[in-house]
């Protein structure tokens, strides 16, 4: 279903008339002229965004009133405390978390003008268009090559398997260290090789947009930062959300940066949203303030 | 595969930009001269007007610095490389108010005469353009040996700021209605010599750079 409103909706873009910031502009922005107030409104194309989205588990609420947009091709990092509902956002965008039982939603999540949370739409297609990789690597117990080629496969993928693997391993700049053993077993590969190839096999599907859930909290420093390498060059092409627990990861990598905090009701709020040179330097919430000088708490 | 390549290419740019301050700052020095010469209030205006954009390029650069190290966790060559940006980025700026001081004085003269020849002026304002320019080289190349042979030149301008001293105090003596003319060009040596002191201390930061030690470069004998 979502395929056909998406087909109708690919030659318009969500914001026809943003403009489009070169590097030096972005690099140079402090602060965006539509930020109202601590909640940055982007001034370039969105990919996704949430309107006055909350999320219950059960009778707790762990998302409270939610209304952010994440600009298309940037890196956009969620930092906050353990607890406040960083991970949950991330996993409410591609709805991972319609697996956990007695999960309700309000509000919307809208991609391409949709709401992926709308009655008549395949969850299956959402994860399609919008990928995911986790903390920890989770290869499947297959071969390099079947571990790309697997979920297209899946997927009705009728094109050049072995083009697809090649073009999926280079983009996930892993393809020079495992052309040479494409059938030896994916578990065989370092923890940051395995973590590439979890990105290789979410490219495989052709995504829009890639969320990651701490991708590097598992890997060394090296492997950590050829992981934000990748983001960097992913980000031409893909639009990339991240949950990270490491500030500094968030402001080396990312593009905007938000910052989230449990509220009194023990419900995730957004507290700042902006560009990552303005959170990292000059914050206008108190609280971010505190949280990034290590204040907090 | 390289890490931090974007990184390491952001701190080529800065220092990129930092080049391109240094020849808005000589650029400045060289056209006060050429309005002290030419006693030429409205190009000394001009200068007097265009420090803005030496000011803004200064703070662009602080402020595009000030982004990195917030953001990339600079550390050793690369931290020592960022506060040396900061440093000489207002080394800099200081220079383009040099030629600002001297553009000022060329309005205060106006069309008065000079109390006597500009030539130890214009060698000094050589001399001193001459080490800023060596002295962004060795920045850039992170050679602390011509560094310290920039430093060695400091002397020599002070020696020449000492000559206009004197003869101007000659001149003050002899003939006292030319006092305040005299301690204008006093003042335009004053600003020169300072160049020479500022491409010192861009010097001291070169050293600073490749050796990570903190040293003072030339204790002038003046």
């Amino acid at each position: 279903m979502i395929d056909q409103k998406v087909h109708d909706q690919v030659q318009t873009p969500i914001q026809p008339d943003a403009p489009r910031l070169s590097e030096e502009e972005r690099i140079g922005i402090i602060g965006s002229p539509n930020r109202g107030d601590c909640i940055m409104e982007p001034i370039e194309p969105v990919a996704l965004g949430f309107e006055a989205f909350s999320l219950w588990y059960g009778a707790k609420r762990a998302i409270q009133d939610v209304t952010i947009k994440f600009p298309a091709n940037r890196v956009t990092a969620l930092i906050g405390p353990s607890g406040c509902g960083k991970s949950t956002l991330l996993r409410s965008m591609n709805r991972m978390n319609d697996l956990i039982p007695g999960v309700r939603t309000e509000g919307s999540v809208y991609y391409r003008g949709i709401d992926i949370f709308a009655r008549d739409i395949d969850p299956v297609e959402v994860r399609r268009r919008i990928g995911m990789v986790f903390q920890k690597p989770n290869p499947f117990p297959k071969s390099v090559a079947d571990n790309v080629a697997f979920g297209a496969r899946v997927n009705g993928f009728r094109g050049n398997t072995r083009e697809l693997i090649e073009n999926c391993l280079r983009k996930a700049a892993l393809w020079d260290e495992v052309k040479d053993g494409l059938n030896k077993s994916g578990l065989a590969l370092s923890g940051g090789q395995q973590q590439r190839l979890c990105i290789a096999r979410a490219l495989a599907n052709e995504p829009e947009i890639i969320l990651m859930d701490e991708p590097c909290s598992a890997l060394d420093p090296i492997a950590t930062l050829k992981i934000e390498d990748l983001m960097r060059e992913l980000v031409k092409d893909y639009t990339i959300i991240i949950v990270t627990h490491n500030m500094q990861q968030a402001a080396r990598v990312s593009d905007y940066t938000a910052f989230m905090l449990m509220g009194e009701g023990g419900a995730g709020q957004v507290i700042e949203y902006a560009p990552t040179n303005e959170i990292f330097t000059n914050p206008r919430d108190k609280r971010t303030e505190d949280y990034i000088t290590g204040r907090f708490g | 595969m390289t890490t931090r390549a974007g990184f390491h290419s952001q701190i080529d740019r800065l220092q990129e930009e930092l080049v391109l301050l240094g020849s808005m700052a000589e650029k400045a020095i060289r056209r006060s001269m050429d309005a002290l010469r030419e006693r030429n209030v409205p190009a000394a205006r001009g200068i007097m007007h265009d420090d803005n954009a030496i000011d803004e390029k200064r703070f662009a650069i602080e402020e595009k610095t000030l982004n990195l190290m917030a953001r990339q966790q600079p550390l050793a060559n690369d931290l020592r490389t960022l506060a040396a940006v900061l440093l000489l980025a207002s080394e800099l700026e200081r220079i383009g108010d040099h030629a600002e001081g001297i553009a000022k004085i060329v309005v205060m003269l106006g069309e008065e005469g000079y109390v006597g020849p500009l030539h130890d002026l214009e060698e000094m304002a050589e001399r001193a353009l001459g080490m800023l320019s060596r002295a962004l080289e060795a920045f850039l190349q992170q050679d602390a040996d011509l560094a310290r042979r920039v430093c060695d030149e400091d002397d020599g301008v002070d020696a020449l700021q000492d000559v206009v001293y004197r003869r101007m105090l000659t001149i003050m003596r002899a003939d006292a209605s030319l006092v305040r003319r005299a301690t204008y060009l006093i003042w335009v040596s004053h600003n020169l010599e300072r160049i020479a002191d500022r491409a010192t201390n861009i010097c001291e930061r070169v050293v600073f750079l490749a050796s990570g030690r903190m040293e003072e470069l030339n204790v002038s004998v003046y």
